[in-house]
């Protein structure tokens, strides 16, 4: 198929049986197969070499990015200063979503929310599903926040829910009453960059400072929506124009997560005061 | 064909743009253009790929058979894309968020594998690198001035910089929400095409039929 070119090395006699291998056209079938086992084994080693030693960094980088996530939602944010300084102001427990309680099954450290949301063993698969998610993991990692006195001041719950073409991933964060919500903010999505994107838009962030979950009675009625509710502003977080779906996702995932199959019995816990 | 390397370096600015004559690469050339910052880099990465696929592919041109060129060529460059990624997501992990699947796309950026086969699998190394590099730059110059229109009136920012100050944030000017959605990088691209032939007609191509009134019966 290729002209023989100047550049190419000239041709000896071909000697033994590796001499004689080499001088087959590329054409060959002992050739192709040669060729393509080599090929794999070189760019399989560039590539495992490639991946093997970048891990360590991007693996800072991805908890590096958490961390700053964490430390913006509880509003303690400052580009300034070191972020794992900043993160070491927060306590990091792993609760059991059945019971609400704090479990030291796992090692705070080591454990992986997204590799044991998917686990069938740690996990329980969802009939009532609003938020989209699949599976409920069994045990969360929550982050809580203390004042001088060692009293609960915030605490950091993740939550995940589907928008309109994606996952959406982020935390809430709650007042000591477990009823008012201090921030939300989402650090990893998937959705229209302008439209949905928006819910990551500081303006509309600022929104959620102050809303509370449940009302007087402790009925759920934190909405996102375009019209008020009739429960009061309280309750009300104004939806993204041109993004319904994105904000019905947002909806959804933040009263399922506080709802009894999401963080309840744990919010429970917090309101007796035993957190 | 481009005789010296300085033609083949830049012959596919404009001459032999691989958008806007050969109409390759659209589908990354919509969907990264949106701010561009995110562009830059995604230039940038097809830009490496390209040159090196072609250099790589072009050094062991003589040994590769014909009945497994394309999948030789495609691991070579799947390995280059996968280490992009890999040096993205450890030493650029914000930009590598926004670029998500794109990164990984490049290795089906109908450009790359063009080079590949119609230049590298016949032409010396150096000379496939450099035609390469052209090339993905060529890709490139396409891709800011897309990524420039869109991300100046879609979000009033050019690399994140307010430029003109939007409603959302207080300010006067009112963003245009279709230039933040892919289809309008298909308008600015079939601008671009048109205003690169007005400019050199020599690029408009032939037509293959001729639409003609049929006669009075």
């Amino acid at each position: 198929m290729q002209k023989p070119q100047e550049s190419d090395p000239p041709v000896a006699k071909p000697k033994g049986p590796i001499g004689r291998f080499f001088a087959l056209p590329p054409d060959s079938v002992p050739k192709t197969i040669f060729t393509a086992v080599s090929l794999c084994l070189v760019a399989s080693m560039v590539v495992s070499a490639a991946a093997v030693s970048l891990r360590p960094t991007q693996e800072v980088n991805k908890l590096r990015d958490k961390q700053i996530n964490i430390v913006q939602v509880a509003g303690l944010y400052d580009p300034d200063a070191d972020i794992a300084e900043s993160f070491a102001a927060f306590e990091p427990r792993i609760v059991d979503m059945e019971t609400g309680e704090f479990t030291d099954a796992f090692d705070v450290a080591t454990f992986d929310d997204k590799v044991a949301a998917e686990d069938p063993a740690l996990s329980t698969r969802l009939d009532d599903d609003p938020a989209s998610i699949g599976r409920r993991a069994d045990y969360r990692t929550v982050y809580l926040l203390r004042d001088d006195n060692g009293d609960l001041d915030k605490v950091i719950l993740p939550v995940h829910g589907y928008g309109l073409w994606s996952t959406m991933y982020g935390f809430i964060a709650l007042e000591e009453d477990a009823n008012e919500i201090f921030g939300l903010q989402f650090y990893e999505h998937g959705e229209t960059p302008g439209l949905g994107a928006e819910i990551t838009n500081p303006r509309w962030v600022s929104l959620w400072n102050g809303k509370k979950l449940n009302d007087v009675n402790g009925d759920l009625q934190i909405t996102v929506a375009k019209t008020p509710s009739p429960a009061g502003e309280d309750y009300y977080v104004n939806a993204l124009s041109g993004a319904t779906l994105t904000s019905n996702g947002v909806n959804n995932l933040v009263r399922f997560w506080v709802s009894d199959a999401g963080f309840g019995p744990f919010l429970d816990r917090i309101k007796a005061g035993e957190v | 064909m481009p005789q010296t390397r300085r033609e083949m370096l830049l012959d596919p600015m404009v001459d032999n743009n691989p958008i806007t004559l050969q109409v390759l690469g659209i589908c990354s050339a919509l969907a990264v253009t949106s701010s561009m910052q995110v562009a830059f880099v995604m230039c940038l990465a097809v830009t490496v790929v390209t040159g090196f696929s072609s250099m790589f592919i072009s050094m062991i041109r003589n040994h590769i058979p014909g009945s497994i060129r394309i999948i030789v060529q495609m691991v070579i460059i799947a390995s280059l894309v996968i280490m992009v990624d890999q040096v993205l997501k450890a030493y650029a992990y914000e930009i590598s968020k926004t670029l998500s699947v794109f990164v990984g796309l490049i290795i089906t950026n109908c450009i790359v594998m063009g080079r590949a086969e119609a230049f590298a699998m016949k032409n010396p190394p150096v000379a496939s690198f450099i035609d390469g590099v052209g090339n993905g730059l060529g890709y490139s110059l396409i891709l800011m001035m897309v990524a420039f229109v869109r991300e100046l009136f879609g979000s009033g920012s050019l690399f994140g910089i307010t430029v003109l100050h939007p409603v959302n944030d207080g300010g006067w000017y009112v963003p245009n929400g279709l230039l933040l959605l892919p289809p309008s990088a298909f308008f600015i691209i079939g601008l671009i095409i048109w205003a690169f032939r007005s400019w050199k007609p020599a690029q408009v191509e032939e037509r293959e039929f001729e639409i003609q009134a049929l006669g009075a019966h």
